[in-house]
């Protein structure tokens, strides 16, 4: 299959003509809108929170809202059939003026026009903002700054394959193949796209190549597979070329923040506001309550007397935004930290000192933020000082100082960034929960069913570890299955850094829960009592005290009747794992060329229980925050055409743009699950893209330079380093003033 | 257009259409799925392959210009059930997460241990810089390039250790 996707942001489709499409070689239909009777439109992700009188249709039937948004679709049987029939698809619109820049979006005429508004959803409102929150301030900075668009870009683009059952009388019984994040949330969105129920739906799981927070149930292409695949009979499948990938999978971020920060001259902050425009694109979708998420960690790991904020999410014509790696925390954790350095440089003290001045003393007991999040443990200044002196910080700072009196061409910039997130949240539903389910066989080999969707992050290996440790099974002879419905039918994926410490301590809990009904049947077996046995780790068999002859091992006791249990953990609620980064970048004062020399962390997620797989995932999180902060942005022209379709134009971080990490130890387990576990998938975005941003910014602060926005391209450096060199005109305080400078268009 | 190519030591002869990529020849006509497609701009090196022992991107080689040559994907690296030492080191050095730059990145390293089999960190960054990943920040793969090349010139070769 092949999409037919629109190439402008913004029209009313006149027409679309596919008569020569289908007299081309090879293709076995074409659809559009017009065909796709009784599929209703996509629902928004979250109920409630979001207008919903601007859902996507599955195909576009009168209007397109951004270039990428499918319009007809080509089924040949070659793939390279359907490329060539898809060029003579012809559509014809009547353009519309299209709404790009998201500060224009709230005077702009509706996208939707039943809607008379482009604001998808809000939190809090700026208009009740405290007039007096900034009182008895000395200082006060206010900036805006650009958290930028960026692609998820997973290496493997997005797929689907399916194919209908024969019993055709109950409705046809559907089993698809689609690469997800959570088989069971996949599953519930394709039958709410195909009206059919999800009992009828069978999700498989295949491999994943990557995901990153973008393929998280299913997209409008997945669904229109399942129904191309019923229509004609007979199996179908499609793979996205990159270029559609770039414009039609979720992007992340695509913040502007206003921050404000105001306190005392020895660096005692006493109010932060932050006010967020998101933009969410043509179609709101998680991306619009990104802000929800930002704003319940505006303080992060700041004790601020006062703090407020609000956010406005607004429809533009662009591609929808949706989560990536971190998904509204980063984008937190980035205007705090910023808000930190300009303050740190207002009033000329180190970052550092202002950082410990003000980050909230060590606590065991959950501390409740006033916006609500109730964070479980946390010693922030400890992983700052072990961050710091990891990284050797006086001496990057002596470092610095001899290159700032030698005037040298390259300037060294010490970026430093403290953080707390929240991993593992809990749902609508209620409490953070995942089940498991752990089965012995006879042969003395285990198998684990788990809610969890790993792709990349190791559940296999992991899960099998914490089952062998309970049972005895060695590792080499546990296999654990995920991701399909039919066999584990409930389950909440993998995202938001939640598999370990709810999926993981699923699995440990039903080892633990079959062990005790295994003791149960090696009593009887053994004729003992239950209390009298003493389970043997080494040989995986139940032992009477004091008589070691009389032993019988789990396997044995699986042959008479399946040895099994399923389990579900429910956690107290969502943890909240912390560190600190420090980037060392050099930046060419002549080119505005930065690179990223060091990067040293410290990642608290509690206790870890593989310490390579931990590793794995600090440092895949730690290079796309730098690639966000250094590289990467989605650009749109002033007519809505993405100019950055390829990974020729989208700049992907390579090998040598980035250094080996150094990562430094520190694992305070918490005490809502008993492994002790935090989330540690997206530490790293999270911490190193303002680590990077304030190391830039570091580099050339004292040439006058408060804040470039990312990515830091060498144009943008440059520039900020020229307009600080010869500030712009009356009228426009200087850069250290604080007011918003106007972007750039890259 | 005919064509008559050795795969992973194997001879073999289609009739291909004159546009068909080698790599899409790979996966969709022999079924080997090793080499995958990250981009449609000779950008990721998620379909690198060695062509006559030299890793070429092979989206961006056609079939026919493959044609009398020989072509090794990550599947003919090591005899089946065992590992090249550059499959088992990223293995050991956890050099990989989800997979998809996996077979490309493998052959892309060992086309470079081919032509400078003691590399610095900053040579195995070089060499590796056409290939893209996007879940390991490169520092385990480059960890895995290093310790391969440590075990090939110590002379260790491939043993039994089987692919799990």
């Amino acid at each position: 299959m092949f999409f037919v996707r629109s190439p402008v942001a913004h029209a009313v489709i006149r027409s679309v003509d596919v008569s020569a499409a289908r007299e081309a070689p090879g293709v076995i239909a074409v659809f559009t809108g017009a065909d796709l009777t009784g599929l209703p439109a996509l629902p928004p992700p979250v109920p409630g929170m979001i207008n919903d009188l601007m859902n996507q249709p599955l195909l576009a039937r009168d209007v397109v809202r951004f270039v990428g948004e499918p319009v007809a679709m080509v089924v040949t049987q070659d793939p390279y059939q359907g490329e060539d029939a898809a060029e003579l698809v012809d559509a014809d619109y009547d353009l519309l003026p299209p709404v790009v820049d998201m500060s224009a979006a709230t005077a702009a005429d509706p996208i939707f026009p039943d809607a008379h508004t482009n604001v998808a959803a809000s939190f809090g409102d700026a208009d009740q903002f405290d007039p007096a929150l900034f009182d008895g301030c000395e200082t006060i900075v206010t900036r805006t700054i650009e958290n930028q668009r960026v692609a998820p870009a997973p290496m493997e683009t997005r797929a689907a394959a399916a194919a209908w059952g024969e019993d055709k009388d109950a409705g046809g019984r559907l089993t698809a193949w689609i690469p997800n994040q959570g088989a069971q949330g996949t599953r519930a969105v394709v039958a709410s796209m195909l009206g059919i129920d999800p009992a009828s739906v069978r999700i498989i799981t295949p491999d994943v190549g990557g995901a990153f927070g973008a393929k998280f149930g299913a997209d409008p292409e997945h669904g229109l597979v399942c129904w191309v695949a019923r229509q004609l009979g007979r199996p179908a499948r499609w793979a996205e070329t990159r270029a559609e990938n770039m414009v039609a999978m979720t992007h992340g971020r695509a913040q502007r923040q206003t921050i404000t920060i105001g306190g005392r001259r020895d660096g005692t902050v006493l109010a932060y506001r932050l006010e967020i425009l998101q933009d969410s694109g043509a179609y709101p979708k998680f991306g619009a309550i990104l802000p929800s998420l930002t704003i319940l960690m505006t303080p992060g790991p700041y004790s601020f007397p006062r703090a407020e904020a609000a956010a406005v999410s607004v429809l533009t014509n662009t591609t929808p935004v949706g989560a990536y790696r971190g998904a509204g925390r980063p984008e937190a954790t980035a205007a705090v930290e910023r808000a930190i350095d300009l303050f740190a440089a207002e009033i000329g003290m180190d970052p550092a000192d202002v950082r410990r001045k003000n980050l909230l003393p060590a606590f065991t007991e959950p501390h409740t933020t006033a916006f609500g999040a109730v964070y479980d443990s946390g010693d922030y200044t400890t992983a700052l000082d072990k961050a710091l002196a990891a990284a050797g910080y006086q001496d990057l700072r002596d470092e610095q100082a001899k290159r700032r009196a030698n005037g040298d061409v390259v300037q060294l910039g010490i970026g430093l960034a403290s953080y707390v997130e929240i991993t593992g949240s809990g749902s609508e539903a209620g409490r953070p929960q995942e089940n498991a389910t752990v089965e012995v066989h006879p042969d003395g080999s285990a198998t684990i069913l788990t809610g969890t969707s790993p792709h990349g992050q190791g559940h296999s290996t992991v899960w099998a570890m914490l089952a062998s440790e309970e049972l005895g099974i060695p590792v080499d002879k546990i296999t654990v299955k995920w991701g399909d419905t039919d066999l584990i039918p409930q389950g909440g994926g993998t995202g938001g850094s939640r598999s370990l410490q709810q999926g993981g301590a699923a699995v440990q809990q039903a080892s633990q829960e079959l062990l005790e009904e295994a003791r149960q049947r090696a009593a009887g077996e053994l004729e003992a009592n239950p209390a009298d046995l003493v389970f043997d780790i080494g040989s995986s068999a139940f032992t009477v005290a004091g008589d070691p002859d009389a032993s019988v091992p789990l396997a044995r006791l699986a042959e008479t009747e399946r040895l099994v249990v399923r389990s579900v953990f429910s956690a107290p609620g969502a943890t909240f794992p912390f560190g600190a980064h420090v980037a060392v970048v050099e930046v060419d004062t002549e080119t505005g060329k930065a690179v990223l020399r060091r990067m040293v962390t410290v990642d608290d997620a509690g206790t870890l229980v593989n310490p390579l797989l931990a590793e794995g995932q600090r440092h895949g999180g730690i290079a796309q925050g730098a690639a966000q902060a250094f590289l990467e942005e989605v650009v749109y022209d002033a007519d809505g055409n993405p100019l950055t379709t390829t990974f020729a134009d989208y700049p992907f971080l390579s090998a040598t743009e980035v250094p080996s990490f150094e990562l430094a130890d520190m694992a305070t387990p918490t005490t809502y699950n008993p492994l002790g576990a935090k989330g540690i998938g997206e530490a790293g975005t999270i911490g190193a893209t303002p680590a990077v941003q304030n190391a830039v910014v570091d580099a050339v602060s004292h040439l006058g330079v408060r804040h470039i926005d990312m990515p830091t391209s060498p144009q943008r450096v440059w520039r900020a380093l020229r307009e600080a060199a010869a500030p712009p005109a009356a009228g426009t305080a200087a850069p250290a003033a604080g007011t918003s400078e106007s972007r750039d268009a890259q | 257009m005919k064509v008559r190519l050795t795969v992973n030591g194997q001879d073999r002869s289609d009739d291909v259409e004159p546009r068909l990529l080698l790599v899409h020849y790979l996966r969709q006509h022999l079924g080997l799925r090793a080499a995958n497609v990250g981009c449609d701009t000779t950008s990721c090196g998620a379909c690198t392959v060695l062509l006559n022992g030299k890793s070429v991107k092979s989206c961006t080689v056609l079939t026919v210009q493959a044609s009398g040559q020989e072509v090794t994907t990550a599947e003919g690296l090591a005899p089946e059930g065992d590992l090249h030492p550059v499959q088992r080191a990223f293995r050991a050095e956890h050099g990989l997460q989800c997979g998809f730059c996996t077979p490309g990145m493998v052959m892309a390293a060992t086309g470079l241990l081919a032509e400078n089999p003691h590399p610095t960190e900053e040579e195995v960054r070089a060499g590796l810089e056409g290939n893209f990943c996007r879940c390991t920040g490169y520092h385990n793969i480059v960890r895995a390039v290093l310790t391969a090349a440590g075990t090939m010139s110590t002379g260790a070769t491939t043993s039994t250790e089987s692919a799990q």
